[in-house]
């Protein structure tokens, strides 16, 4: 325990967006300098809102009901505006989660660092633009003279996120909030800006506020955790303490969602039920007056097979063309070259297995709040999958319909409500449901899970496995998140760019991998070891593949 | 950059040429001939026949199409029936006319409404914002004739400030010319404040509630100047577009203000044609009026990317 | 109550009090808006005539009541002519793409090139100033607009998850354009359209002040205004009333269609 004296406290502050609706009730933390403090919570949590707070930036809508904060003593809410505006900046500084939309679209990069120099220090104005290409080069952007002319929308997600990360240590704070600041980005870009950020918080003192709801990242890099729920802070501790020997339900229910492995399967690989072959897609190049465009060529020559009744997980970042296979696969695209076949028959429009393909070979898709017709009722958007069903009755189809729901647990009165009377993982559920209603032969996920809350990603994932169980339908899941995969997956493919970089049974790809890529990705996923407690051990692998000791330095549970 | 301004560019050159054909083809389409009545009722078939072979009203259409062209380009768009004077030269000196009137209103209404269309979004909701949109609202509810007509009655008629009728031009007769330009000009501009108005403020409350304005505060920087430099920027295309269209639509709207206050303008002139079925007036007033707005519309685009550089990339 | 059912409740009342006057005074006025009586030529508002007369002794408030049943008879139909065809147009540009799209976009594009008082005014010019006249003028001059909102709509909405369900269901594109996009079109066809009635009596009772629009005697709110022009110093109410007539209508349809814009929008994209 040091004796620092705490940077910023926080007393009892209570957030409240309206009579009876309190975002943050009675929250108490404390942070000391340089401290890495992690916040962990689901959305409705309130961590966005508290870390807002402390800036006081919070939107017109909600208002202090309650508590105080504190930063070197001084109470932020007696503060005016001058010297508030005297603190945000210097004092306190924030990195946003969406890089797309953080920094000013219509002002020069340049402008937008230089903003806040000539605001806090303006005496040193000829100190100004070196400090400036100095930050920008120890964030690891090269060519800064280029950089500060241009425009935001030049620069990808990960350039941007490291000229905000830039942006908000220029003036060297005591205090970094950082609110899911690599949740947007890829899961290599996202492991090194990461660690550039906290190397660069250590070397200037600052503390960090990192906020987020993957846990596995938090507990990674975090000295202390603090997790959240519903407006509560219903945990807090040093982060091996938490993990080790959570002592609140909801710690240990999150604890639960991390990636663990079933037992590996028997699955019969003599016939395949779908295949592909050489699949290659090239985005044309347009007419342009006189210039023909090179033709961009997401997927460069993809063959894979999928056996019935088993669980092929495709993983790849964005632009991998993971998305485009699937697609392709689902029949929305047409490949530019290459072929599919079903049940060992090549398929094409007309050919005789293309209708039972088509029947049989089903998706859902990522976004549950874009995948449901808004203005159909639960039970018209399952039975619209029956209505070219062959040989059953409408009893039949009824009936179906109502076994599908019964499946994915919205049995009941769920029929008659609308999308927008859902949840997001209900949502999904119904999505699901809409597919199962076929029995399908093969299930499509695209990122199914992916835009859902952790606890509720588990629920749908444990449904899924249940489901597929049962049915023995494969399914492709194709996903971003290596740790999603470990829990379901009979098989993994690893695709980068447009290739595939690696494929395997689950354990051969997780335990021994063959490609620096993989390896590169299976980095940021953690080794779990249960603990007596109820709790977890968090281990991550060396960049070789092999698991070292944890990088944190937590002492064993005392 | 210049890909993107000569990309521009180039889409309106075969857009004029549809607003050519159109404006061909309308004119064809309306009933009369127009020989009939350049000669009046009297005249006799030979002469009828003789002055349509002179019109070149017998050669096929797209023959008469390219003529016509041909001559447009060089600036010749015929003779007026009812005035007998070259069209061009008419509609360039009526075209001055309401130019003084529409211009002055457009521009006092830009600099009046987009600042305050700003601080409506900025004190969303407080009593500030309802005041300014109900009064917009207002505004843009009352037709511009109508409100002509009550300034008229009111600060000419009855307290005799400004005069009832007539028209004197900004060249010969600075002091005279204001007097008989500033009824028109503030019920143009008291409307188009009530529509410049609610798009600023639309667009302002849009970007407000992003990402980069919490940003910006983050960095302690002031509500002026994250208002000014952040959010005027990003927020001021849309309005900057509706400049354009408006513009173009006061071209052909500002009629009903020229027949209130009786002011020899292109509007009133496009009107008058009409009654008076002068083909080639109507024809030469929809062809300038349209081609104006395009090249309004056009300019509008190529200034777009100062506030917005993102559509210069794409 | 709170701003946006304010703006609702006093747009809708000032909106029903207009179409209730108009289908009244398709059966009753309280005088014949056409009859002359020379003995009571510009009377002030008062008991008899809560209006007043005109220069040729006829009812103001009967006319008006007349007035407004023309207006709201041309600028309905309008309304319905061109969001029928703008509809239709734009949701098989938007869905179907390809060439039909470019060449149905090109001919629309053009016609945008014409603001739309000078493509009705041009129009006007070959269909002659009569109220089937004005309302093909009108419709054709604004059509093009819903076009472009309606075409604008759907391409979002092709790239909608739930289209894509449809088709990957095996669903024929028919099929997915009547059952999934069209439906979802209406909350922005309706706003659309709500504005759309403000610009067209806008425009009708513009066309009419200038002369180009139902001929007198039959009265119109702008021929009114018009023929107002002449009396202004000694009737003053012949200027006020119809003047004011078209902008409460005028208010209570911006009103509505703001509060339709600020409750149809967000639905579509709320999330629990």
């Amino acid at each position: 325990m040091t004796t620092s004296p705490a940077l910023l406290q926080i007393q009892n502050l209570s957030l409240s967006a309206g009579p009876d609706k309190l975002v943050v009730r009675d929250a108490s933390l404390q942070l000391a300098a340089g401290e890495i403090v992690g916040i962990v919570g689901e959305s409705g949590s309130g961590k966005t809102m508290l870390s807002r707070a402390v800036m006081r930036l919070t939107p017109h809508a909600i208002s202090r009901s309650g508590g105080d904060i504190l930063l070197d003593g001084q109470s932020l809410y007696a503060m005016n505006e001058r010297q508030l505006r005297a603190v945000r900046g210097p004092r306190v500084a924030m990195v946003f989660q969406e890089p797309m939309t953080s920094l000013t679209p219509t002002l020069s990069i340049g402008e937008q660092l230089l903003e806040g120099l000539r605001m806090h220090l303006p005496q040193a104005r000829n100190e100004h633009m070196p400090r400036i290409h100095a930050m920008l080069e120890r964030v690891g952007l090269r060519d800064t003279q280029r950089i500060l002319s241009a425009f935001p929308h030049e620069f990808s997600g990960g350039m941007r996120q490291r000229i905000m990360i830039a942006s908000a240590m220029l003036l060297r704070p005591a205090l970094l909030i950082a609110d899911e600041p690599t949740t947007a980005l890829d899961a290599v870009v996202q492991r090194e800006v990461m660690e550039m950020m906290l190397e660069l918080t250590r070397e200037n003192g600052t503390a960090v506020l990192l906020i987020s709801h993957d846990l596995p990242m938090v507990a990674r890099y975090a000295d202390r955790m603090v997790v959240m729920k519903q407006g509560d802070i219903v945990e807090t501790g040093p982060t091996a303490q938490v993990l080790a020997a959570p002592a609140h339900d909801y710690t240990r229910q999150l604890l639960r969602t991390l990636p663990q492995r079933r037992a590996p399967r028997q699955i019969d690989r003599t016939a395949p039920l779908m295949s592909a072959r050489d699949l290659v897609l090239e985005f044309g190049g347009r007419q342009r007056w006189f210039r023909k465009g090179a033709p961009a060529r997401v997927l460069k020559g993809i063959s894979l097979d999928i056996f019935p009744g088993e669980v092929v997980a495709v993983v790849g970042e964005s632009g991998s063309g993971k998305t485009t296979l699937g697609m392709i696969l689902s029949g929305l695209l047409q490949p530019t070259s290459g072929s599919l076949l079903y049940k060992g028959q090549p398929l094409r429009p007309g050919s005789p297995g293309f209708k039972d393909y088509r029947y049989n070979c089903q998706m859902v898709f990522q976004d549950p709040y874009s995948s449901l017709d808004p203005r159909m009722t639960v039970q018209a958007l399952v039975a619209e999958a029956l209505r070219m069903a062959e040989g059953l009755s409408a009893s039949d189809k009824r009936e179906r319909v109502q076994q599908a729901l019964a499946d994915v647990g919205l049995g009941g009165d769920f029929a008659t409500r609308y999308p927008h009377e859902l949840s997001g993982g209900q949502r999904q559920r119904v999505a699901i449901a809409r597919v199962l209603v076929r029995r399908p032969a093969l299930m499509i996920a695209d990122e199914a899970v992916s835009a859902l809350d952790v606890t509720v990603r588990a629920q749908v994932l444990d449904l899924l496995a249940e489901l597929q169980q049962r049915y023995g339908f494969s399914c492709l899941f194709i996903s971003h998140d290596l740790g999603v995969v470990e829990q379901i997956a009979d098989r993994v493919i690893v695709v980068q760019g447009g290739v595939i970089a690696e494929q395997g049974t689950r354990d051969a790809v997780f335990d021994q991998p063959q490609n620096p890529y993989t390896r590169q990705l299976l980095d940021a996923i953690p080794m779990l070891q249960a603990t007596p407690d109820g709790g977890v051990h968090l281990r991550w692998r060396h960049a070789e593949g092999r698991a070292t000791a944890p990088a944190d330095g937590a002492a064993c549970p005392a | 950059m210049w890909k993107f301004a000569a990309t521009r560019i180039g889409m309106a050159i075969p857009t004029l040429v549809i607003v050519a054909l159109a404006v061909f083809i309308l004119v064809r389409l309306i009933p009369g001939d127009p020989a009939a009545l350049m000669l009046g009722d009297s005249a006799d078939a030979a002469s009828l026949a003789a002055l349509r072979e002179q019109l070149g009203l017998n050669a096929s259409l797209p023959t008469q199409f390219l003529v016509w062209s041909g001559h447009v380009l060089q600036g010749d768009l015929g003779q007026s029936i009812s005035n007998r004077q070259p069209v061009a030269a008419l509609i360039w000196q009526r075209f001055a006319v309401s130019a003084q009137i529409v211009l002055p209103a457009v521009l006092l209404a830009t600099l009046v409404a987009v600042p305050l269309g700003m601080l409506a979004a900025w004190r969303q909701g407080r009593l500030t914002d309802l005041a300014l949109v109900a009064t917009a609202t207002l505004l843009l509810s009352l037709p511009a004739f109508w409100m002509g007509l009550l300034l008229l009655m009111f600060f000419a008629l009855k307290l005799g400030w400004f005069p009832v009728v007539g028209f004197v031009a900004f060249g010969e007769n600075p002091q005279q010319a204001l007097l008989y330009l500033v009824l028109p000009i503030t019920t143009l501009l008291l409307h188009e404040i009530g529509v410049i108005l609610r798009m600023t403020r639309a667009s302002t409350l849009e970007v407000l509630h992003l990402d980069y304005i919490t940003h910006a505060r983050a960095k302690g920087l002031s509500e002026m100047t994250v208002m000014l430099r952040h959010a005027f920027k990003s927020s001021f295309g849309p309005t900057w577009t509706l400049l354009g269209l408006i513009l173009g639509n006061l071209l052909a709207g500002v009629a009903v203000i020229e027949t209130v206050f009786t002011i020899p303008g292109l509007g009133r002139l496009l009107v008058d044609a009409i009654f008076a079925r002068d083909y080639p007036l109507i024809q030469g007033c929809l062809l300038f009026i349209a081609s104006i707005y395009v090249l309004v519309n056009l300019f509008v685009d190529l200034l777009y990317p100062i506030f917005d550089p993102r559509v210069a990339a794409s | 109550m709170n701003r946006r059912s304010l703006s609702f409740w006093l747009g809708a009342g000032l909106v029903s009090v207009v179409v209730v006057v108009a289908l009244l005074a398709t059966f009753w006025t309280p005088y014949d808006p056409l009859k002359l009586d020379f003995k009571t030529r510009l009377a002030a508002p008062g008991w008899q005539h809560w209006m007043g007369t005109d220069e040729l002794g006829r009812d103001v408030l009967s006319r008006l009541m007349r007035g407004t049943a023309t207006s709201i008879r041309i600028s309905i139909s309008t309304v319905f002519l061109a969001t029928f065809f703008g509809v239709l147009i734009g949701a098989l540009s938007g869905y179907l793409r390809g060439w039909p799209d470019r060449i149905l976009m090109a001919i629309n594009d053009a016609l945008l090139a014409f603001p739309g008082l000078l493509m009705a005014l041009g129009l006007l010019a070959v269909f002659g100033a009569s109220a089937s006249g004005i309302i093909i003028a009108l419709a054709l001059a604004y059509a093009s607009s819903v076009v472009r909102v309606v075409r604008g709509t759907v391409l979002g909405l092709r790239e909608r998850d739930f289209v894509r369900a449809s088709r990957v269901m095996g669903n024929s594109e028919t099929y997915t354009l009547l059952r999934h996009v069209l439906p979802n079109c209406i909350a922005p066809v309706i706003v659309m359209a709500t504005s759309m009635c403000g610009w067209i009596i806008l425009a009708e009772s513009s066309l009419s002040f200038l002369g180009l629009g139902v001929a007198p005697p039959a009265p119109t709110w702008g021929n009114m205004l018009a023929g107002s022009r002449s009396y202004v110093s000694q009737a003053a109410w012949l200027a006020i009333f119809p003047g004011l007539a078209i902008s409460l209508a005028l208010l209570g349809i911006n009103l509505l269609g703001d509060a339709l814009r600020d409750r149809l929008d967000p639905r579509m994209r709320r999330r629990v």
